[in-house]
C-alpha cells in the first residue's frame, strides 16, 4: 500500500476542488429554499412544504428505482402507511396518544418494516414482480384504510398529527420539512457514493459480475427497503400534518406516479436530477391550473417519452463532462511493475485442487470427471474446442454452477459447490467472457466494485459518512487508482465505462479482479477481440501477475499467447482432461494436434 | 355459504384468468407483460356499459364494438409501447412504456367515463341467486375462450406460429415467419381476450375506472403463480385465487381477503419464483 498511499491533507484538498462542481446545484437549490419566505405568501409556503415532503419520500426511493433499478411504482402506498400510523398514534384512538416527535420515529419503523415485506420479491425476481408487489400494496393499502373504520376513520378520515411550536405556523411547518430534506437529501448522498450505493448500481447492471465481487443482493436491497419504506412513512407524517385531515382520497395513484417519474426524468443513478424531477412536477401542475385533472395523463406522456427519447433523463443532460470527446488514438500502456506496490507477495500460499468434477445440462455431459490442479502462482491455461467444457469449468469453480459431483479444494478448506457470492472472501476472482461492466458508472467507480468486500463501515455508518466510512472510499479509491495505473487505464478513470473500447474493457474487468487482492485468478478468454500489441501486454500483465503469487486460471483460445505465458496446460476435450503438462509437451501432443491445434 | 364462495370465487376467478390469459398473449410474441393488460378488462366493461346502456345498442353490436376497440388498443400498445423497447428487452423499458399507456388508458376513462362506478346492463336474464348470469356468465366466458384457443393453436395454422414464435423467436423468424405482423395479431388478440373479461364480469365489477390497476394485480397473481406464458397455469391458478380470496372474503371478512391474497402472492414468489408450473432459469453466465 505504501506506494499507493499520498498526502492525505492533499488527497482531500483534490477531492473538495473535485466535489464544488457538484456541490452547487444543491447549494443553489437550498439557497433558494432558504430566500423563499422572503419573497413567498402562504400559498407558496405550502407548494414549497409538499415539494420538500415528496422530496423526503423520492430520496428515499430513488435509491430503490435510481440505484438499485427496482421499479417500486406503489410507494404511495407506504406514504399513505406513515401517514396513519403517525395520525392515529398522536390522536390516540389505540394506544395512548404519543407526543407527534415520538410518533413520527415510530412510524418510520414501520414504514422500514414494510418497505422490506413489499420489497421481498424483488430479492429473487427482477421489474415486472417488483412493480406488481408494490401496486398490489398499493391496493391493500387503499382497501384496509377504507374499511378499518374504528382505527382510520374509513371514508370519513382522521385529523393529521399538529406539530408544536415553532412548527405549527406554515413557515414553521416549512422551515422543519426542508431541515429533514436537506437531511435525507445528505444521507442519500452518502450512501449513492458509498460502497453500498455501487453495489446497487452493480446488482442493477452488472449482477453476475457483483456477485464474483461478494455482494451480497440480498444484503444489500434490504437495507435500501429500510430505508426506503423509512423515508417513506416519515413522508407521510408530514404530508398528514400538512393535509391537516386525511382520507383514503388524499393518498391515490397518481401521487405515486408522480414520485416514480420525478425519478426517471432525473435519470438513474443521480441524486440532483430526480431532486429537480419532484421539484418539477410539483410546480407544473400549478402552473397550469386547468390542466390539473389532466396532470396523471401529462406525467403518463412524459414518461412514455422519456423512455422513448431520453432514457438518461436531465442527469444525462447536465452531464457535459461526459460528452467531451476521447482520444481516437489512445491506447492501453499497463504498468505491470507497479503491481508490487499494491498486491501483497504470496510466498507457498494455497493451492485450488479439483477431484472428479461433474456437471450435466440434461443429457449433455459438460463436465465429465475433471481433475485440476491449480498451484500458488502458477499461470494454468486451460484450453479445448469449444464446447469442451472450459468457460463452464470456470462457472464451477467461482461458483455460478452447482457440480452434481466431485469436490473442490482451496488449501485445505473445501469450497461450498454454488454460492458464488462468497468466492471473493475464499480469494477467487475472476474475469469473464463478455465483459461485464456498469456503462453508467466511471471507470474508476467499476474499478471500485471490485473494494466491495474490503469495506469495514457499516450501513448506518456510511449513512452518515461516518470517519470510518470515509477512511474505506478513500483507501478503496486510491487502490482502485493505482490498479487502473497498472493496467494502464488512469487517464480514463472518470469517463463513461460504456464510452470505452471493448479491449478497454477487458483490462477494466482484470483491475476490478485485482481489487480483491486475490489468491486466485481466472481469466475467460481475457484476448478475445484485442489486437495483437495489446495481446503482448496483456501477457506481460499476466506475468506480472502470477509473480506476485497469484494463481492465473486462463481460459484462451490464442494457442499462442497460452504457449508463451503458461507454466502449466489443461486441454480439454468433451468435458474430460485430453492431455496435461507443460506447454512444450502439449504443443506436440499427437491428440491435441489433431483434436484442437490442428497442423 | 359454500355455494356462494364456489360461485362468486369462480366467478371473480375466470375473471382474473382470463386476464391471466391475456398478460400471456401478449407475453408469448414479445416478451413483454404488459400493464395495458388490466386496462382491456377494464374498457371491457365500460365500453359494454357505454354501448349497450347508455347508447341503447343491440347486445351483440355492442359487444362486437367492444371487442373490436379493445383489439384497437391491443394494436397501439404494441405500437406504442412495446414495439420501440423490443430492441432493448433486457432493460426492461417496457415496464415503464406500457405504464405509461395503461395511465393514460385509465386518466381518460376517469375523466370521460367519470369516477364513480355505473351499472352494466343485465345481457341474458337466466338464473338467480348463486345462479345468477352475473356468477355463471363469467366462466362460462372463461370456458369458451380457453378452447376457442385451444383450437387456434393446435388447429390453425396461424394458432402454430403464434406457438413457435413464443417457443424460439429466432428460429421462427430464421424460418421466415412474419413475426411482427404475428406479434400485431396476437396483441389484438390479447385485446379481445381482455375485452371478454371485462364485458362478461361487467356485471359483477361494474364499468368502474379504478378495475383496471386491480384487474393488473389480481390478474398477474395467477400468471406469476403459474409461470410466465403458461396459460394452463394462469387458468388454474385464476380460479384457485377467486376462490381463495373469496373463501377469506366470506371467512374473515373484506380486509383480511386482500390482505391474505398479497401475502399467497409474496410467499409463493418467495418460494418458487418461476411460478407453480413454470420453466427454470436461463443460462446467466
Amino acid at each position: 500500500m505504501t506506494a499507493v498511499a499520498t498526502d492525505p491533507p492533499r488527497d482531500d484538498i483534490r477531492a473538495a476542488q473535485a466535489a464544488w462542481p457538484h456541490l452547487l446545484p444543491f447549494a443553489a437549490v437550498l439557497a433558494a429554499a432558504l430566500v423563499l419566505p422572503w419573497i413567498g405568501n402562504d400559498y407558496w409556503a405550502l407548494i414549497g412544504t409538499r415539494m420538500a415532503i415528496y422530496w423526503v419520500l423520492v430520496s428515499g426511493l430513488n435509491l430503490v428505482v435510481g440505484f438499485a433499478g427496482h421499479l417500486a411504482i406503489g410507494y404511495v402506498a407506504l406514504l399513505a402507511l406513515g401517514a396513519y400510523t403517525t395520525s392515529v398514534l398522536v390522536a390516540g384512538n389505540v394506544l395512548p396518544a404519543l407526543p407527534v416527535f415520538v410518533a413520527l420515529p415510530v412510524a418510520a419503523c414501520v414504514g422500514a418494516l414494510f418497505g422490506v415485506i413489499v420489497g421481498l420479491p424483488a430479492l429473487r425476481l427482477r421489474t415486472f414482480y417488483f412493480a406488481m408487489s408494490t401496486l398490489g400494496f398499493a391496493t391493500i393499502v387503499t382497501q384496509i384504510a377504507l374499511a378499518w373504520q374504528s382505527v382510520t376513520g374509513g371514508g370519513i378520515g382522521i385529523s393529521g398529527p399538529e406539530f408544536p411550536a415553532p412548527f405549527n405556523t406554515a413557515w414553521g411547518f416549512y422551515a422543519l420539512c426542508i431541515a429533514i430534506a436537506a437531511f435525507t437529501t445528505w444521507i442519500s448522498a452518502n450512501v449513492g457514493r458509498s460502497r453500498f450505493g455501487r453495489a446497487l448500481i452493480a446488482l442493477r447492471d452488472a449482477e453476475v459480475a457483483a456477485e464474483a465481487t461478494g455482494i451480497s443482493k440480498p444484503r444489500a436491497l434490504i437495507a435500501i427497503f429500510l430505508l426506503a419504506g423509512a423515508l417513506a412513512a416519515v413522508a407521510g407524517g408530514l404530508f398528514a400534518s400538512l393535509q391537516t385531515y386525511i382520507t383514503p382520497d388524499a393518498f391515490t395513484f397518481d401521487l405515486s406516479v408522480l414520485f416514480f417519474i420525478a425519478i426517471l426524468i432525473g435519470g438513474r443513478g443521480s441524486i440532483l436530477g430526480p431532486m429537480l424531477g419532484t421539484i418539477i412536477l410539483t410546480i407544473l401542475p400549478e402552473f397550469a391550473a386547468p390542466l390539473a385533472a389532466w396532470s396523471t395523463f401529462l406525467y403518463a406522456v412524459l414518461l412514455l417519452l422519456i423512455v422513448l427519447v431520453m432514457p438518461g433523463g436531465i442527469a444525462a443532460l447536465m452531464d457535459v463532462r461526459n460528452r467531451r470527446p476521447l482520444a481516437s488514438n489512445r491506447a492501453i500502456l499497463p504498468r505491470a511493475a507497479a503491481l508490487a506496490g499494491i498486491m501483497r507477495g504470496r510466498a507457498g500460499g494455497r493451492a485450488l485442487r479439483l477431484r472428479g468434477i461433474a456437471l450435466s445440462f440434461g443429457n449433455v455431459r459438460a463436465i465429465d470427471g475433471l481433475d485440476l490442479d491449480v498451484a500458488p502462482g502458477q499461470i494454468h491455461g486451460l484450453i479445448g474446442p469449444n464446447g469442451s467444457g472450459k468457460t463452464t469449468t470456470l462457472n464451477v469453480i467461482s461458483g455460478y454452477y452447482a457440480a452434481k459431483g466431485g469436490t473442490m479444494i482451496l488449501g485445505d478448506e473445501a469450497l461450498a459447490p454454488g454460492e458464488p457470492v462468497r468466492r471473493a472472501a475464499s480469494g477467487i476472482a475472476r474475469t469473464f467472457q463478455t465483459p461485464r461492466v456498469i456503462g453508467e458508472a466511471s471507470v474508476l467507480e467499476n474499478v471500485m466494485i471490485g473494494g466491495s468486500i474490503d469495506g469495514t463501515a457499516s450501513f448506518v455508518e456510511a449513512l452518515l459518512a461516518l470517519p470510518r466510512n470515509r477512511n474505506d472510499e478513500r483507501r478503496i479509491a486510491a487502490k482502485a487508482r493505482a490498479l487502473l495505473a497498472v493496467v494502464g487505464l488512469e487517464a480514463l478513470a472518470e469517463v463513461r465505462a460504456d464510452r470505452l473500447q471493448h479491449s478497454e474493457l477487458r483490462f477494466i474487468e482484470i483491475a476490478r479482479a485485482l481489487m480483491l487482492d486475490p489468491d486466485f485468478l481466472l481469466l475467460d478468454e481475457p484476448a478475445a477481440g484485442l489486437s495483437n500489441d495489446e495481446i503482448a501486454r496483456l501477457a506481460e500483465l499476466i506475468k506480472a501477475i502470477g509473480a506476485r503469487g497469484i494463481g492465473v486460471l486462463l481460459v484462451e483460445h490464442h494457442a499462442d499467447l497460452i504457449f508463451e505465458i503458461c507454466d502449466y496446460v489443461t486441454v480439454l476435450n468433451l468435458g474430460r482432461t485430453l492431455a496435461a503438462g507443460t506447454p512444450a509437451e502439449i504443443r506436440i501432443h499427437k491428440e491435441v494436434v489433431s483434436a484442437y491445434l490442428g497442423g | 355459504m359454500l355455494a356462494s364462495i364456489l360461485a362468486s370465487g369462480l366467478a371473480a376467478g375466470a375473471i382474473y384468468a382470463l386476464v391471466g390469459v391475456t398478460y400471456n398473449t401478449m407475453f408469448s410474441t414479445s416478451r413483454v407483460m404488459s400493464f395495458t393488460a388490466g386496462q382491456l378488462a377494464m374498457l371491457g366493461g365500460v365500453f359494454g356499459s357505454l354501448f349497450t346502456l347508455k347508447l341503447g345498442m343491440p347486445l351483440i353490436a355492442g359487444f362486437a364494438l367492444t371487442l373490436m376497440l379493445c383489439a384497437i388498443i391491443g394494436v397501439i400498445t404494441e405500437y406504442v409501447a412495446v414495439r420501440p423497447v423490443l430492441k432493448s428487452l433486457d432493460q426492461h423499458l417496457y415496464v415503464l412504456s406500457t405504464l405509461a399507456v395503461a395511465l393514460m388508458i385509465q386518466q381518460v376513462t376517469a375523466i370521460k367515463w367519470g369516477t364513480e362506478p355505473q351499472p352494466f346492463p343485465k345481457l341474458i336474464g337466466w338464473g338467480s341467486g348463486v345462479w345468477d348470469e352475473k356468477f355463471w356468465l363469467p366462466v362460462v366466458a372463461c370456458a369458451v375462450t380457453i378452447l376457442a384457443l385451444e383450437y387456434l393453436y393446435r388447429r390453425t395454422l396461424v394458432g402454430r406460429a403464434f406457438l413457435a414464435i413464443a417457443e424460439d423467436n429466432f428460429a421462427a423468424r430464421a424460418l421466415g415467419l412474419p413475426e411482427r405482423n404475428l406479434r400485431i395479431i396476437s396483441y389484438a388478440l390479447a385485446g379481445v381476450i381482455g375485452g371478454v373479461a371485462g364485458f362478461s364480469g361487467g356485471e359483477l365489477l361494474l364499468a368502474f375506472f379504478a378495475n383496471g390497476a386491480l384487474l393488473n394485480f389480481y390478474g398477474f397473481v395467477p400468471v406469476a403463480l403459474g409461470g410466465l406464458g403458461n396459460n394452463r397455469g394462469a387458468i388454474i391458478g385464476g380460479l384457485a385465487l377467486g376462490l381463495f380470496q373469496q373463501a377469506a372474503n366470506f371467512l374473515v371478512g373484506g380486509i383480511f381477503s386482500s390482505v391474505a391474497v398479497f401475502t399467497l402472492f409474496i410467499v409463493v414468489l418467495l418460494m418458487a419464483p418461476q411460478g407453480l408450473f413454470g420453466a427454470s432459469t436461463a443460462r446467466r453466465v
